[in-house]
């Protein structure tokens, strides 16, 4: 055996070259490892933001129970997780003047606190930063920038439906929750 | 050599103890400092409660969208020291957050961010930011309806942002609206990354810290120079300095040894939160409030004008993080002393009593309307039949009172209407109660002639008490 001394090595000239090759090889190899690594997570933790949610029709009850006093519906989620529980669902006002129903979701425009109708004044209140709303909706008082956001009924076999929608966000324009 | 000795030398040889962690604990800090120094230190403190106590919560806690309210029942009301543990965490969580901001108000009065401290303060302000995070998460992993709508509203929040807003607060709620999803995210966050965060950030700090030397006490006779500051800081403390352990720590140990049986006193006899109703988001009763260290942030967003709204949410957080990040570099060399900075002192007093401010508002959100409030009585109506009575008890039919103030009933949200009789004409009254205007809603499309006619009468008939008193 006649092993090459250190200090030839650190004399020669295609060290260097090698070493440099060595280096970025094994940064290139880091990142390859780091993307491994990194992006089945990335696309697990992102897939939420880009799925298309559903939107389904649910059951809110008969067209009887309904008249022109608002009244609070609960209704489930498109897709619940199984262990979603009582978080997987969501409220709406919905009322009925001559079978024409109006619902809007409790989500308040502000920032999303849950309004509540109030029989007297004729007005949806929110109770975080003193939204108010007129019963068309339109705001009233307080810092909401937009009306409540309308949800759709349809009446099916006698049973009354109401369409499930993402959470209103106020920057989401309307027309894109509203079709 | 006595056996025990002799083991202890072995392992000191092989870990490096007196080498590496002695001279570190021994390391010379300024004899000046005393008590101003504590905070620091007291942050740490905390900051260890809430990883214990935290720990011990986690076994038990599940972070599942209906579970987790079970849980936390179980922990309050049935787990052995739950309620203990459960008030520890959530008094070390608001000691941890005071302390932290205290730490850096010290610091900033006495300008120990200047050179070379630069990074000792960056550090720090992350690790405030990654501190209110957790705050914040913490206060939603406590998942009842007001989690729930914590969630919602910093989803909101997040989707103000121009164009990538919606999908950051899809990515908040794990889909497009609260569900199974959503505490899940909270619970890695505020369990696994922000620790991490943490611990990492206090490494660093530390680092820094034992770089540059603990600062001496601000003198007007010494201002930084980063020329000379270094040779002049070693200088003293060779004069004049003591090690830190024990001479300068034990102050950290007895302030540390009061904030930790404050955390425990207040867990023992004051007891976690009350969990309310359920996370159920269809549940229009619930009250959302956050936890008192984020009051004046809500008072923030309900007095703001909404024109200013979008910009102050989205804008308040990055620039204020940014323009306290970078006080370092707005001055870094010049006088330390508070006596010498009077924008610092000022700016100190100002932040201080605008918490204050905010945070009693806050509490008591004279902007909400009172959905609690009582009818008027009669004896405050002052009849009891006719239309001034009619209309004493329509004020609180229409929801006048819950805005309206009038004599010791009613919500704050509007004028104060006890003496309105002498301020305004019939024809003003019907006006405003008609067109609502300010802040007030248009009444027009919900009430009848012959109520408002009542109503009017009834508030044509509240004048200034000496004088109903007089009549
Ligand atoms: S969330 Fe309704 S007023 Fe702010």
């Amino acid at each position: 055996m006649n092993p090459e001394s250190p200090e030839d090595q650190v004399s020669c000239e295609d060290c260097a070259a090698r070493r440099s090759f060595l280096a970025k090889i094994s940064i290139a190899l880091s990142g390859v490892i780091g993307a491994m690594m990194t992006l089945p997570g990335v696309a697990f933790i992102l897939a939420p933001v880009v799925k298309k949610p559903k939107e389904v029709w649910r059951d809110i009850g008969k067209p009887e129970d309904f008249n022109d006093e608002f009244k609070l519906v609960r209704y489930e989620d498109p897709a619940p997780l199984p262990w979603a529980g009582v978080t997987s669902r969501s409220g709406a006002w919905v009322r009925m003047i001559d079978n024409e129903f109006t619902a809007f979701s409790i989500t308040c425009r502000h920032l999303g606190c849950p309004v509540r109708w109030v029989k007297g004044p004729e007005l949806f209140m929110c109770p975080c930063h003193g939204g108010v709303y007129y019963k068309d909706g339109t705001v009233a008082a307080g810092p909401p920038p937009e009306p409540l956001h309308r949800m759709q009924i349809r009446v099916r076999d006698g049973i009354v439906e109401i369409k499930t929608t993402p959470v209103p966000l106020t920057t989401t324009p309307l027309k894109a929750i509203d079709v | 050599m006595n056996p025990i000795k002799k083991t202890w030398n072995w392992i000191d040889e092989r870990s490096g103890y007196s080498d590496y962690v002695l001279p570190l604990l021994k390391h010379i800090v300024p004899r000046d400092a005393r008590w101003w120094y504590v905070f620091g230190s007291a942050t740490l403190t905390a900051f260890l409660v809430q990883v214990l106590t935290g720990i011990c919560l986690a076994m038990v806690y599940v972070p599942g969208g209906d579970e987790a309210y079970e849980s936390l029942k179980y922990i309050t009301d049935q787990a052995f020291m739950g309620n203990l543990l459960r008030g520890m965490h959530f008094y070390g969580a608001s000691a941890m957050v005071m302390l932290t901001v205290m730490h850096m108000c010290q610091v900033y009065l006495h300008a120990t961010y200047k050179y070379p401290r630069e990074l000792n303060w960056m550090s720090g302000v992350v690790l405030m930011m990654v501190v209110f995070g957790m705050a914040f998460s913490g206060q939603l992993l406590r998942w009842d309806d007001n989690g729930v709508w914590s969630v919602m509203v910093a989803a909101e929040m997040a989707a103000r942002a121009p164009v990538v807003g919606p999908w950051i607060s899809d990515f908040i709620f794990g889909g497009a609206v609260v569900g199974g999803a959503t505490l899940t995210r909270f619970f890695v966050f505020h369990v696994f990354i922000m620790p991490a965060i943490i611990f990492a950030g206090i490494g660093l700090h530390m680092v820094f810290l034992l770089r540059h030397g603990v600062s001496e006490m601000p003198n007007p006779e010494q201002p930084v120079d980063p020329e000379t500051y270094k040779e002049e800081y070693e200088a003293r403390l060779e004069k004049t300095g003591v090690p830190f352990w024990p001479d300068a720590m034990w102050r950290d140990v007895v302030f540390s040894t009061f904030v930790v049986a404050g955390i425990v006193l207040c867990a023992a006899f004051l007891g976690p939160p009350a969990l309310s109703t359920p996370p159920d988001p269809s549940n229009i009763h619930s009250n959302p409030m956050p936890d008192w260290y984020f009051w004046w942030y809500f008072t923030v967003l309900s007095v703001l004008p909404s024109s200013m709204e979008t910009w102050i949410i989205l804008g308040a957080p990055v620039f204020g993080f940014l323009a306290v990040l970078l006080v370092p570099f707005i001055s870094n060399k010049g006088q330390r002393a508070p006596s010498k900075r009077p924008w610092a002192v000022g700016l100190i007093v100002f932040g201080a009593t605008s918490f204050v401010v905010l945070t009693i508002y806050g509490y008591y959100k004279p902007w909400s309307p009172d959905f609690g409030v009582d009818p008027l009585p009669e004896s405050v109506i002052g009849v009891s039949s006719g239309p001034v009575f009619e209309g004493g008890q329509l004020v609180h039919k229409k929801g006048c009172l819950y805005c309206h103030h009038i004599d010791g009933y009613g919500g704050h949200r509007g004028p104060v209407l006890s003496d309105i009789g002498q301020k305004l004409t019939r024809e003003d009254i019907t006006i405003r109660i008609m067109n609502g205007g300010y802040n007030m809603p248009s009444f027009a499309g919900s009430i009848s002639s012959e109520d408002l006619s009542h109503i009017v009468d009834f508030l044509l008939s509240r004048h200034p008490t000496n004088e109903k008193t007089n009549e």
